[in-house]
């Protein structure tokens, strides 16, 4: 073998710890550019809520087994429209359910108007330690244009008020806007850097099909940056953000050095996570095909019907399909080299029991890093900065060499490890 | 079996929409070939594809009886001819089957290229004519200066021109009478040994081919053996008939009748338009004049979109050719576009006719390359080859000479377009012959290469003139031409289907012109990527598809890496239709469009 630590490694980390998603769907209005699974509804049953998420909680951790939680992460929708009891109802029975890492990241995504900034104490209070504010914007006239139900100057104050009482706060900003120049980019982000946070999610906007957004721009009503445009500003983007100590973790993800988001990166280096609320999904090796394969999950998107399955089965799950090695492959692929290190040997290894280079033809493979769009070394496999921002074509390609043939089965691993142990 | 004065044959010369389908069906009803009930518009046009585009395809065939107004029943037999210039012959065959033609223009519009053509196929064929005005019920109908027009243009007397609508029947009992009174009736000899012009043939799934007939002397009858003089192949003829239009079985077809036979001939190849029929154990001493076979003129790929449809693609051209042996395949290889046909046609029309009868009747997306006629290229050690393939073109330093076919066309075109339609012709290398004017309507007669016809010529003639303009043609000879073949190549690698052969003089613009609009359509990727046209080594057009800049999703969390490996699936199925061009791949639908743009 190519790597003589490969064989100290390969057994599966059966304790591997996990990260447990919670999807709230609601929202006061739906932004005109989002294609989450939001819905605006009347009035939210919040008992009824509470109960049916942490019912399918309850039958989500029976089928899994007791495993560790490195991270909790509240998304949506809007989960800071969630009653504090509600988060604390979850967390109490996750605690008694799963066993939590020390200093597990608890994240809740709010809205950054002066309603919900009240209502962080009590968030605070249910567990909660790192809030992500959807900011979007510093300016009305964007705020306006985005859809969004806060000002500029109440966005602020929010992000001040989330600061004194969470060690970790970042928020979102859309940029790559109509009509956006670099220099007006630049200023928003020295803003924004200027409130002292140590993470930042800066999302170019993207028209997604099936959005308010997606019909105006059809109609020519407005226009994004062209590639050229929207290139210069994702260049720009990583120059401001490095020099002022938050380079970026991921294609859109930028922190000072340890402050990154660990939800995010069990995503991103496609470790186990956990689905529960409606359309939420899963990826988990269970009790019962740890070490073989991840079990693909989701739930019902639609809030009613989920809250009746939940009500009548105890969950909502739409899928519950393993996932086969060739997928598994692509979809590592997809996930990991968003991140800027990459996968690790060690990763690619504990995924696939083998190291990265066997896993794509070396005729594929050769072009990507002559090209200078991957690297690949003692660490691991990643994309190099200019992969990174071609990210989408580079994985394509690289998918398309794919060889999952290469993949050594988790049983046949341990047969290797206890013979090459004996020997 | 008819008395000879008693008989009629005649055919129908018209432009498309002139109105000869519907006076057709106006005849046949008018003579109770069809019940009102079997009666569909335009009865003797038979397929889809004819119906739509209101022409002609094969020629067919009805056989009427009509009770004349002096008491006697007449047979006559109307032959419908093709109505395209693409069937030339097929319709100088008709015409010899008949003694007189019907020459119906339509009051509003005027004579048209096309009916100018097909009269003097008539006339060469010693026709009576009767000119008839259709239409004459509409309020555009300008019959006294539609007339004067016969008599100036085609020198045709029109003062007893019929006047009718085939629509609404007006005036077709007076061209019934005007058929048996000044229509010639058919001559030959009953005692003489059989002498038959093969009109037509086509295939039908239960009878086998059905060869019509045209009889000139003898009797043709069942349990006859018969001999095609051409082909030399003899048959024995099974069951002979009439078609009202339906089939109809006779005993016999004596002189000037005109029918069919069934005689177990496999395929519709096996029977040549215009051969002379005779008796195998009487033959007639001589064969009928002016026996052509028809040859292929304009050749393109044909290459299934989707290469699993190679085999019914190949299915489909044979179940084609069954019934059309004027078109012919053969096996094709290309890198760009993969399995195909290089498919032979009697004209552009033809192609495109075989084209769409692909894809609707039998379910096919093709592409199709560029149209490509047949050059002479005279070899450095004298040889001379037929070239109709642009990727078979040898080596410049072997050619001493190429020669390309010339056509003789004739466009009819109202004088306010003339100007356009002039400088259409010189940009496409024309040299005029001959330019007048008939009132307000100017009829222009032009030497052209035909590959400067196939490359959209028709298309922008009527695109110019508002589709006012109209044409015929017909080959003309062969000519020197300093013609090159110009390749196309994607980062230095030849794609053989963008190929083409062109003059020297065009090289360049068309070069140019294939480079830009690869660049629009190729996509950005990875690789930048370079797009060249070259004549042999020399580049003389260039362009660049730049690399990508930025492809990247901005949000990738747990529940869009389900989508996102959808959507990289679809892209790992889209490879199948990528052809790689070194580090670029190239998606086969850039090429496609491509080509649809030169159509």
């Amino acid at each position: 073998m190519a790597h003589p630590a490969a064989n100290s490694q390969i057994s599966v980390d059966r304790d591997e710890p996990i990260g447990l998603y919670v999807h709230w769907p609601f929202c006061k209005a739906k932004c005109p550019y989002c294609d989450f699974n939001s819905h605006v509804v009347e009035a939210v049953d919040h008992p009824r809520w509470c109960a049916a998420l942490v019912r399918e909680l309850q039958t989500m951790a029976a089928r899994i087994g007791p495993r560790r939680v490195a991270s909790v992460f509240f998304g949506g929708g809007t989960p800071s429209l969630m009653e504090p009891d509600t988060v604390d109802a979850i967390l109490s029975d996750a605690r008694r359910l799963f066993r939590f890492n020390n200093g597990c990241e608890i994240t809740l995504e709010a809205n950054p108007t002066s309603v919900e900034a009240k209502k962080l104490d009590g968030f605070r209070d249910a567990g909660i330690t790192r809030v992500s504010l959807g900011v979007q914007a510093l300016s009305d006239d964007v705020l306006r244009f985005l859809g969004r139900e806060h000002t500029a100057a109440e966005a602020l104050a929010a992000v001040r008020v989330a600061r004194n009482r969470f060690e970790n706060v970042s928020f979102d900003l859309i940029y790559a806007r109509p009509d956006q120049s670099i220099t007006a980019w630049r200023e928003e982000l020295v803003r924004a850097l200027d409130l002292g946070l140590d993470h930042l999610s800066l999302y170019q906007l993207t028209i997604e099909p099936t959005t308010p957004f997606h019909a105006r721009h059809a109609r020519g009503e407005f226009t994004i940056p062209d590639e050229e445009a929207g290139a210069a500003l994702f260049e720009a983007t990583q120059e401001i953000m490095a020099s002022a100590g938050l380079p970026a973790y991921e294609i859109s993800n930028h922190a000072r050095p340890g402050a990154a988001c660990q939800h995010n990166l069990i995503y991103w280096s496609y470790q186990d996570y956990l689905g529960i609320g409606p359309g939420a999904h899963g990826r988990i090796t269970n009790q019962h095909t740890r070490g073989l394969a991840k079990i693909a999950t989701r739930t019902h998107r639609a809030p009613s019907i989920w809250l009746d399955r939940v009500e009548a089965h105890g969950h909502a799950l739409v899928d519950d399909l393993p996932i086969p090695a060739e997928d598994a492959l692509i979809e590592a692929t997809l996930v990991g080299l968003r991140l800027i290190d990459g996968l690790p040997r060690t990763r690619w290894r504990a995924l696939f029991g083998v190291e990265p280079e066997v896993l794509f033809a070396p005729d594929t493979l050769a072009p990507l890093i002559e090209g200078g769009f991957l690297e690949v070394d003692s660490v691991g496999l990643r994309a190099t900065a200019a992969g990174r921002q071609r990210l989408d074509a580079v994985t394509a390609r690289l998918i398309q060499g794919a060889c999952p043939q290469a993949i050594v089965p988790a049983p046949d691993r341990a047969m290797v490890n206890s013979t090459a142990a004996r020997s | 079996m008819t008395d000879l004065s008693h008989i009629r044959n005649f055919a129908i010369i018209a432009h498309i929409d002139h109105g000869k389908s519907t006076l057709a069906d106006r005849l046949i009803q008018m003579c109770g070939g069809l019940t009102e009930r079997e009666m569909k518009e335009q009865v003797l046009d038979s397929m889809d594809i004819e119906r739509e585009r209101g022409i002609t395809i094969k020629a067919q065939t009805v056989r009427l009886l009509y009770d004349a107004k002096d008491g006697t029943r007449y047979t006559l037999n109307l032959i419908d001819t093709p109505g395209h210039v693409d069937f030339a012959y097929e319709v100088s065959r008709s015409l010899a089957a008949c003694e007189g033609s019907i020459l119906v223009v339509d009051a509003s519009q005027g004579v048209e290229a096309q009916t100018l053509a097909n009269v003097y196929k008539a006339i060469e064929a010693d026709h009576e004519i009767i000119p008839v005005l259709n239409k004459v019920d509409l309020p555009a109908a300008e019959s006294d200066r539609v007339r004067q027009q016969i008599e100036d243009v085609i020198g045709l007397d029109a003062s007893n021109a019929v006047e009718i609508s085939a629509k609404t029947g007006f005036g077709v009992d007076v061209l019934l009478e005007a058929i048996i009174e000044r229509l010639p009736p058919p001559i030959g000899d009953r005692e003489a040994p059989l002498k038959a012009m093969l009109v037509d043939s086509w295939y039908d799934t239960y009878l086998g081919v059905t060869c019509l007939m045209r009889v000139h002397d003898g009797v043709l009858k069942k349990g006859q053996k018969i001999k095609m003089m051409q082909t030399g192949a003899t048959h024995l003829v099974e069951r002979v008939g009439v078609l009202t239009p339906k089939g109809l079985a006779v005993d016999s077809l004596g002189p000037g009748e005109v029918g069919f036979i069934n005689a177990s001939i496999k395929t519709v190849a096996d029977t040549q338009v215009g051969d002379t029929i005779t008796e195998e154990k009487r033959p007639t001493a001589t064969a009928l004049p002016g026996f052509n076979p028809s040859v292929p003129v304009v050749f393109c790929g044909m290459f299934p979109v989707d290469a699993a449809d190679f085999e019914d693609l190949r299915e489909s051209l044979e179940r084609l050719r069954l019934n059309d042996a004027s078109f012919q395949f053969e096996a094709e290889t290309s890198a760009a576009l993969g399995f195909g046909f290089r498919c032979g046609f009697l004209g552009l029309l033809h192609l495109e006719i075989i084209q769409e009868r692909l894809e609707r009747e039998f379910d096919l997306e093709l592409i199709t390359t560029a149209p490509s006629v047949i050059y002479k290229v005279h070899l450095t050690n004298g040889e001379t080859i037929e070239l109709h393939n642009p990727a078979d073109m040898p080596d410049v330093v072997r050619i001493r000479s190429i020669e390309e076919p010339w056509i003789k066309a004739t466009i009819f075109v109202p004088d306010d377009f003339l100007g356009a339609i002039l400088s259409l012709c010189t940009e496409r290398r024309g040299e005029q012959i001959d330019l007048t004017y008939a009132g307000n309507r100017a009829m222009v007669v032009y030497r052209l290469p035909l590959n400067e016809v196939v490359f959209d010529f028709y298309d922008r003639l009527k695109s110019i003139s508002r589709g006012y303009a109209s044409f015929d043609y017909q080959i003309d000879d062969y000519q020197e031409s300093d013609l090159v073949k110009l390749s196309i190549l994607v980062n230095q690698e030849p794609v053989d289907a963008l190929s083409m052969i062109v003059h020297k003089g065009q090289a360049e613009s068309r070069g140019r012109v294939m480079c830009g609009k690869l660049k629009d359509l190729i996509p950005r990727q990875l690789f930048k990527i370079a797009i060249q046209a070259a004549i042999g080594g020399k580049v003389i057009a260039r362009e660049t598809v730049s690399a990508l800049r930025k492809d990247v999703t901005a949000k990738c969390y747990g529940g869009d890496i389900s989508r996102k490996k959808k959507l990289l699936e679809k892209q790992k199925e889209g490879k199948k239709k990528m052809r790689q061009f070194g580090q670029v791949e190239i998606p086969q639908s850039a090429f496609i469009a491509a080509l649809k743009m030169d159509a």
